[in-house]
């Protein structure tokens, strides 16, 4: 059937002729549904938590006196209800988006630059130094993450870019446990074996024939990244280590949404439909990457 | 005339694909009689094994069978394309049994090899406990394991590859059915296993009488073991005849271009003043099998002190079966592999070179490899593929100047240079042979290791590309070392040949006095398997 199927390829021949991969990949996302329905959905989100907050009737600390734990109400500008203490909850929603994605993007970029890389070059140069290499990853895996965030803290002080490089310097492990193992694969194939035999560079190998050919699992392994950053992030925050009063995130507005759960459901309901869908478009998204970046999907 | 066992009418199977209905076999019919072996004969793609499923109803769901498929086993005739699916788990291993092409992969490697002819016998016969495991130890002799107490009790990965295929025909045999379909079951195996395993089938045929449906791409062992022969193409039956008929008169166009596809030619040796090319002297290449910390490795030597010598404008043939240590040769020489002993390229000593100064040899040095399908990188086009070693070595080009060459070095492989923006996927076995081919050519290198080139290839597409190498050592005085088991393709090809068993040269010589009068035994019983048509 291979044979067939890849007859067939060659006989409907692709009009579009010298295109860059790049370009190819993003006609074939366009094509793809699911995948740009949650783009324009997720770019929508994006956009209303960094301009919104300007555009709701009330800020993210200002209290309103006459309303504490209000329900939903288009009467008095509060388009999502109020919490406990009377502040709004979507100027807050959206403020907490900020945080939320901010920190979601931030650790898993540099999560995926440290873990692609670390994993693909101990994948390649193997030995002692794949051992090396991995020992170590073995050693941080083993530390507790409180611990480390709290010696963060202690050295640094408080700020909100120690949430990035705690988050960043545990989600890499995982990624680059992943990437090692695709490159061990791949690392065996003839060609890879014909770069070596052309007389390519170690380093062009890993950039030009090794990571581009993990990008499967590696924008699978992103998209479960990203919901696991933005639970982490809330953890933190609840334990006071994360963001602290008045400002907030979606993990943290959960935390407490749960807590008023019967009295005044949606403080639990407005963050986490935002953070669901926020997730769920993601999903998506990587989805359609994954197979728009591969030309075999064509 | 009897009734037939089987009896295909204008079988049709189209497989539903997300873009449209593709037919993968049209009106295929031909019958079967009780103790007959029928060879299925065409290259990949041509619907063969796609007509061998279907009788079993083996086919995946999209699949969308027609025509009749009349089956006259233990019970009147019927339909199996329609029978209930009850009944027809009934036949399946019963009354038709099948073996598959992979021994490798048609095991469980979680179960033992008892346990799982064992569970053939639980769902088929009666015969249970002790009975069972005697019937277990009976088919494990009669397809002739060793030992056969101590090998039920293995698991597969115990085995070597002839043997894991002699317990799969030993649970196709458990129930005596009435027809074994075999698909490609030789195809993975060494020539001599091949040979052994082909005789063991006709042995079991003459004492089951059962009938045999062979598929299989090589004519060879056709001729050999078929009573009747159907040619497919494109899904259809082109020509269907008894054997000797149908090689000696083949009636139809594409029957005759199979059987001569079979290569032939034969290439003069250059004089023994031509200048060397390369040398090689007590190569040896190790492996540590089990890195321990403060005991010494273990190891395993591939290649056990090798010494060879090229010429310029020789074609050194390498044959061997697998394990043989002539693919870690190959790399050795091209220094991708460490090894010890002295290599020497033209006036360069090889052997203590470091990466970067072996970086310019490279461009003089080029190897072509067996899979065309993992050869090539699935993420870049044709034209980047071809362009790398250029970017590497001529860094100085311009864009325009690298397209250029190259257009040319596809153009040399007669592919259409206007591809060279597609994808490997897009491309045949053959043509991502040539793309292959076009990424050594292009940088104009005067030796190319060929390890396997032609064996993934069918017999049709192999005898183009062996065109095609003898026209490019022509053109450009190259001098190939090629690594084959296939010794017809090696006859065709090369002036010299080294027979290698174990990591040791064991015979070499000339190539036409070697084939005419091996002298070693290994060598003769190499060409007696190899060469089953002509034994016949």
């Amino acid at each position: 059937m291979t044979t067939e199927t890849t007859t067939l390829h060659a006989q409907g021949a692709s009009p579009h002729l010298g295109e860059s991969l790049g370009r190819e990949a993003w006609r074939r996302l366009k094509q793809n549904r699911a995948a740009m329905a949650s783009l324009v959905l997720l770019t929508l989100i994006a956009v209303a938590c960094l301009v919104g907050p300007w555009l709701t009737p009330w800020g993210l600390n200002e209290v309103d006196w006459t309303a504490f734990s209000a329900p939903p109400s288009l009467a008095d500008g509060h388009y999502a209800g109020t919490d406990a203490n009377g502040r709004d909850l979507l100027t807050r929603t959206l403020y907490g988006g900020q945080i939320s994605l901010s920190v979601a993007v931030v650790a898993t970029f540099v999560s995926l630059v440290i873990g692609v890389l670390y994993g693909a070059v101990a994948g390649y140069v193997g030995g002692r130094v794949d051992t090396l290499m991995m020992r170590f990853v073995d050693i941080m895996y083993s530390l507790p993450f409180m611990f480390m965030v709290i010696l963060l803290m202690v050295v640094f002080g408080r700020h909100i870019l120690l949430i990035y490089a705690a988050i960043g310097a545990v989600e890499w492990l995982d990624m680059s446990r992943i990437v090692r193992g695709q490159t061990l694969a791949l690392k065996r194939r003839e060609f890879v074996e014909a770069a070596r035999a052309l007389g390519v560079r170690g380093r062009t190998i890993v950039t030009r024939h090794l990571i581009p050919n993990t990008l499967g699992p590696v924008i699978v392994y992103v998209t479960l990244t990203v919901p696991k950053v933005i639970l982490l992030e809330s953890f933190l925050s609840f334990l006071g280590l994360g963001v602290q009063e008045p400002m907030t995130s979606w993990g943290v507005l959960i935390s407490e949404g749960v807590d008023m759960m019967q009295g005044a459901p949606w403080l639990l309901l407005v963050p986490s439909t935002f953070l669901a869908l926020t997730l769920f478009c993601l999903n998506f998204l990587g989805d359609g990457l994954r197979d728009a970046l591969d030309p075999r999907t064509r | 005339m009897p009734h037939p066992l089987l009896e295909l009418n204008r079988l049709r199977v189209d497989f539903a694909l997300p873009h449209g209905r593709v037919t993968a076999i049209k009106d295929v019919s031909f019958s079967l009689q009780a103790g007959e072996t029928l060879a299925l004969v065409g290259e990949s793609g041509s619907g063969k094994s796609v007509s061998a499923t279907a009788i079993l109803r083996l086919l995946p769901e999209m699949a969308l069978p027609s025509g009749t498929i009349r089956w006259h086993g233990n019970q009147d005739e019927e339909d199996l394309l329609s029978v209930p699916y009850k009944r027809m788990r009934r036949i399946r291993g019963n009354e038709i049994s099948m073996i598959f092409q992979e021994p490798m992969t048609s095991l469980n490697p979680l179960q033992r090899i008892g346990r799982q002819i064992r569970e053939v016998l639980d769902k088929h016969t009666s015969l249970r406990g002790a009975a069972a495991n005697a019937r277990v130890i009976d088919l494990l002799e009669q397809v002739g394991i060793p030992d056969p107490h101590r090998r039920a009790t293995s698991y597969p990965h115990e085995l070597s590859g002839g043997q894991r295929q002699r317990v799969m025909i030993a649970m196709a045999l458990a129930c005596e059915p009435k027809l074994l379909i075999a698909d490609e079951p030789t195809t993975a195996l060494d020539v001599t296993v091949q040979a052994q395993i082909l005789a063991l089938l006709k042995e079991l045929q003459q004492r089951y009488g059962m009938a045999i449906l062979f598929i299989t791409h090589d004519l060879g062992i056709v001729r050999h073991f078929a009573d009747r022969v159907c040619v497919m193409r494109h899904g259809e039956v082109v020509e269907s005849a008894p054997t000797q008929e149908l090689f000696e008169c083949p009636r139809h166009d594409y029957t005759r271009m199979l059987i001569d596809a079979e290569p032939h030619g034969s290439k003069p040796p250059v004089p023994s003043s031509a200048p060397v090319m390369l040398d090689a002297k007590d190569l040896r290449v190790r492996f540590a099998l089990k890195k321990r910390l403060f005991r010494p490795n273990e190891v395993f030597e591939a290649v056990r002190g090798i010494d060879l010598t090229i010429r310029k404008g020789q074609t050194v043939g390498i044959v061997g079966e697998s394990g043989s240590g002539k693919s870690t040769l190959g790399r050795a020489l091209l220094r991708l592999l460490e090894s010890s002993g002295d290599i020497r390229f033209e006036d360069t000593e090889l052997t203590h070179l470091d990466s970067s100064q072996l970086r310019p040899l490279r461009a003089r040095m080029q190897v072509v490899f067996q899979d065309p399908f993992g050869s090539l990188s699935p993420r870049l086009t044709v034209g980047e593929i071809v362009g790398e070693g250029l970017r590497v070595h001529y860094p100085e080009l311009t864009r325009r100047q690298r397209t250029e060459r190259v257009v040319q070095a596809l153009e040399e492989v007669s592919l259409d240079p206007t591809m060279r923006q597609r994808y490997p996927h897009e491309f045949s076995g053959g043509q991502r042979q040539r793309i292959a081919i076009a990424r050594a050519l292009v940088l104009k290198p005067q030796f190319l290791l060929l390890d396997e080139p032609t064996s993934a290839l069918d017999r049709s597409v192999q005898a183009t590309v062996i065109e095609l190498l003898r026209t490019l050592q022509q053109r450009h005085e190259l001098t190939y070392l090629f690594i084959s088991h296939d010794l017809a393709v090696v006859r065709a090809l090369a002036d010299t040949v080294l027979v290698m068993w174990e990591g040791r040269i064991v015979e070499q010589g000339e190539t036409e006095a070697l084939f005419r009068e091996p002298r070693e035994p290994y060598t003769r019983e190499l060409m007696r398997a190899a060469f089953l048509d002509q034994a016949a």
